[in-house]
């Protein structure tokens, strides 16, 4: 179409964004790389890089928490997209608003509420003891805070894969019948392939938000807790440890962004957002 | 089976929201205690008020929220306008995978690398306090413009081409299609892109938490400084009413969105009339 | 001579190193209904594309009124065009979709209601005004359309394969209305269709145009009766093309006979290739014909048959209003005036016999071209 004549206007249009992306999304980032590789004295370094080897265990641990949050969403999440689905259209808007809302509330006001109806002494310890129960305390252990990233993250992974399960062509799932699968075999021939660009997208918005987290663990830990995130957020009280706290979190960056790639290899879908 | 799966879909449901409801429930509480319900009050509700600060992070809330979410939109709308009429392969891939960044990057390392950029520049510049409301414009600026994007470059894709070459055909500039047949054309991507910055903005506390100036705080920052050390129920009146607040503002989305979809089905019933 | 309005000379352009029109030189005079006929991928689009200035041709010139305009951008054009899909505003009524380029121009209110209301009459849809666009039928939002792009005064008229999408009964009325609105306004129309029925019923001319080449310019009768090569007489109408000799001036040789007819200027003994119309042919018994042939099938057409008969293996196809059995031996009878004699081209030998004709590939091709 009219190539000389539009361009003009064009690239006036992109100009804005080009500077300010330029600025505040590729230069940050230039300076991460150079807070990762310098010490104090603004000269270049290995040191930063090299003293993570300590911070092994927080990685591991941080990897194990996201890992298990995101299965047991996974797991949660696909049945009830799938049982959503099955709905009818009214009863699918309603839940859709209910769904949605969480997402808008934001995550720290529900680590919050989590946190109330968790705390010691609060509605469900005092339940418990009521009912016999010895006294437990949740805030603190490991599984709080899994059960804060599951609780926090569980609808970004039911969206997507509701998504796709919305636009998935029941001729499909009619086809693989009429064909001979039973429920079970169409759902692992049929229906998970097919829902394959939400499961991803359900994955990777649980997984890259738990790994990185550090509220979460900060409330429901009980202040007792390490991961990656609060690492990262104790290093950015004192100027003096920004250089450690910029190495880790480069390769935290890096690390994601490999997962990503090695995840969006199984599905190549220009994903939309969902209001 | 469909027993079966309402009961999950309810158990689920009741899980997400089982802590909203003691938040709100226990901010009309008047023992000042998580344990039990003794009574109704109003208290925390006044002490909220009384406080100037959650008046004032409100206040800073807005105006962040408002500004962010207005230059993000102007200008992600620009540049999808741009992206989506570039003929240049290597032009729309660059600009798709850089405002991909900000939204793949885990929250923190977004909010490190912007904290590095200011604290950098501001030291070169040799400027004391880095951090104020414009770094924190800015950040949120940055990390709506990929939502913005991503809501409105595919209407702009969708948008039938002949729309555009019949507007230039019937005498209008470049500049005129763009205002008077593009805009309108996509201005439902335009507002859900100016919607979902706006509470992004809002909600957002770990980008925040890194950018901010101690003297300047957002509703979540001000929960979470209020809430660092110990039980506040004044906080769970601040939550309940962001709640309340969000939860109308879905709901009326919902219903504007539902009432346009329903306008030409009652044109059509009445359309064959007139000839 | 009527003045030129539009000229194209030595056009070319290319999409992606692939050319799409080649050498392309025409001219359209005032007032005169143009089409631009062929197959999809002719370059008809394209040219129309170049006059109403969505392309910019690689290289040639582009001349309105006498002056070039190859650089000058569509809303700087007395031009205006009819989308192949309406193209109508979606966010905007009948009204003011009519409305809309006056509005560009700054015209003053009541004149722009006086217009409007004149167009909306004109095209037969008074009442119309406060209608949503995106609620009307494919017949009305075409009209819209149509009024549109007029209320503007255009010289010239594009109309890119407008009557596509409606359905057949719809398209033969807005063809007769086109042709009005053409009459009233006395505006130039350019015309593009695959449609050849639809070129030959309105146009005052008509340009045939095969692979980014111009094949044909002429009145529908001319490209009818005598067409220059073997591919305008494939496209437009049906008809049997068979390998002849020029023996000389009105003595041509074919299928093994010679025969008289009218064409002279040819070389003595130059190879040819002979057009005769199906409906050209007469039945007669076998002793009276000039060639004979055995039916090898017959079809019921309604106002005729049509008669397909193997005349020396090359089958030809004849529509008669006389039923003959299959298997029976007929002959056939041409007159000289039936017979049309073309210079060999790229095109000969490439339209065969009607051996493999069957109405299906015919539709099959038909749906082809839509999909466009």
């Amino acid at each position: 179409m009219m190539k000389n004549r539009r361009s003009l206007f064009e690239r006036i249009a992109g100009a804005p964004y080009v500077a300010w992306s330029a600025m505040f999304i590729i230069a940050p980032l230039l300076f991460v790389l150079y807070f990762a590789f310098t010490d104090r004295n603004g000269s270049f370094t290995f040191e930063n890089i090299l003293s993570l080897t300590s911070y092994s265990q927080t990685f591991v641990m941080s990897l194990a928490f996201s890992l298990i949050a995101t299965t047991v969403c996974l797991l949660i999440g696909y049945p009830l997209a799938y049982c959503m689905s099955k709905t009818s259209e009214r009863v699918r808007g309603i839940l859709m608003v209910l769904l949605m809302l969480p997402m808008w509330i934001s995550l720290l006001i529900r680590t919050y509420s989590l946190m109330a109806l968790l705390d010691n002494g609060g509605l469900v310890s005092t339940l418990l003891v009521k009912l016999g129960f010895e006294k437990l305390t949740f805030i603190g252990t490991d599984g709080a805070v899994i059960l804060g990233m599951i609780y926090d993250f569980l609808p970004y992974m039911v969206l997507p894969i509701y998504t796709s399960l919305t636009k998935l062509d029941k001729r499909y799932i009619e086809a693989s019948a009429d064909l001979g699968c039973n429920p079970l075999q169409t759902l692992i021939k049929v229906m998970l392939p097919l829902t394959m660009p939400g499961i991803i997208s359900g994955v990777t918005m649980v997984f890259v938000p738990s790994i990185s987290t550090f509220y979460i663990s900060q409330k429901l830990g009980g202040g007792s807790f390490d991961l990656i995130g609060d690492t990262i957020e104790r290093q950015f009280q004192n100027a003096v440890t920004y250089h450690t706290g910029a190495a880790i979190s480069l390769v935290m960056m890096i690390l994601i962004l490999i997962s990503l790639a090695i995840m969006n290899k199984f599905s190549d879908n220009d994903e939309e957002i969902i209001v | 089976m469909k027993f079966l799966s309402r009961f999950y879909i309810f158990i689920i449901f009741a899980i997400l929201y089982a802590p909203i409801f003691v938040v709100i429930l226990f901010s009309f509480n008047a023992s000042g205690d998580l344990s039990s319900f003794s009574g109704f009050t109003l208290h925390w509700y006044s002490e909220l008020f009384r406080d100037g600060q959650a008046l004032i992070a409100l206040k800073n809330s807005l105006i962040i929220a408002v500004t962010s979410s207005l230059f993000a939109t102007i200008m992600g709308t620009f540049a999808a306008f741009s992206i989506a009429h570039s003929k240049n392969k290597y032009y729309q891939k660059t600009m798709k995978a850089v405002s991909n960044i900000p939204m793949m990057n885990p929250d923190i390392v977004t909010g490190v690398s912007m904290m590095l950029l200011f604290v950098g520049v501001a030291s070169i510049l040799g400027f004391k306090n880095s951090l104020g409301i414009w770094t924190m414009i800015i950040a949120h600026t940055t990390f709506n413009l990929p939502y913005v994007i991503l809501s409105v470059l595919p209407k702009f894709k969708q948008m039938d081409k002949n729309l555009i070459e019949a507007a230039l055909d019937l005498g209008c500039t470049p500049v005129q299609t763009f205002f008077k047949i593009e805009v309108p054309c996509i201005l439902p991507g335009i507002l859900s892109g100016l919607m979902m910055s706006f509470t992004l903005s809002l909600d957002d506390f770990v980008i925040s938490h890194f950018v901010s100036h101690p003297d300047i705080q957002t509703l979540p920052l001000y929960i979470y400084n209020q809430t660092a050390h110990n039980v506040k129920f004044s906080m769970y009146a601040l939550c309940t009413l962001i709640i309340v607040t969000i939860f109308l503002l879905l709901v009326a989305v919902n219903l504007m969105g539902s009432k346009k979809k329903k306008v030409p089905q009652t044109k059509k019933l009445t359309g064959g009339v007139s000839r | 001579m009527k003045k030129k309005l539009i000229e194209l000379r030595n056009v070319c352009k290319s999409f992606d190193d692939e050319p799409v029109l080649s050498n392309i030189d025409l001219f359209i005079t005032d007032k005169e209904f143009v089409t631009l006929l062929g197959p999809s991928g002719c370059g008809k689009t394209t040219t129309l594309r170049i006059i109403g200035g969505f392309e910019t041709p690689d290289s040639g010139e582009v001349i309105f009124d006498g002056q070039s305009i190859a650089d000058v951008p569509p809303y700087k054009r007395n031009v205006n065009t009819v989308f192949q899909k309406y193209a109508l505003f979606p966010h905007l009524n009948v009204y003011e979709n009519i409305a809309f380029g006056l509005r560009i121009s700054k015209v003053k209110e009541d004149e722009i209601r006086r217009r409007v209301k004149e167009m909306l009459e004109l095209v037969n849809l008074r009442g119309f005004e406060r209608r949503n666009v995106t609620m009307l039928s494919g017949g009305q939002q075409q009209r819209v359309a149509i009024a549109r792009a007029l209320i503007n005064h255009p010289k010239v008229l594009l109309l890119d394969e407008p009557l596509g999408a409606l359905d057949l009964k719809l398209r033969k009325d807005m063809q007769n209305e086109l042709k009005n609105i053409q009459h009233k306004t006395g505006i130039t129309f350019i015309y593009v269709t695959h449609d050849q029925e639809e070129a030959l019923s309105m146009s005052d001319t008509v340009v045939v145009m095969a692979d980014g080449k111009i094949q044909q310019i002429g009145t529908p009768t001319d490209i009818y009766n005598e067409p220059i090569n073997a591919f305008v007489a494939d496209f437009i109408g049906e008809s049997n093309i068979i390998d002849g000799v020029m023996l000389e001036d009105y003595k041509v040789k074919f299928a093994g006979q010679v025969f008289k007819c009218l064409d002279k200027g040819f070389d003595k003994n130059e190879p040819i290739d002979v057009v005769v119309r199906p409906e050209d042919v007469d039945v007669v018994k076998p002793e009276d014909g000039m060639l004979t042939g055995v039916v090898t099938s017959v079809t019921f057409k309604g106002v005729h048959y049509e008669i397909i008969v193997d005349i020396k293996g090359f089958k030809w196809m004849i529509q008669s209003t006389d039923y003959v059995a299959p298997e029976a031996t007929i002959g056939l009878f041409i007159e000289p005036d039936a017979i049309h004699i073309m210079k060999k081209s790229e095109y000969s030998n490439m339209f065969g016999d009607y051996s493999t004709f069957s109405d299906e590939m015919d539709h099959l091709s038909d749906i082809v071209e839509e999909d466009e």
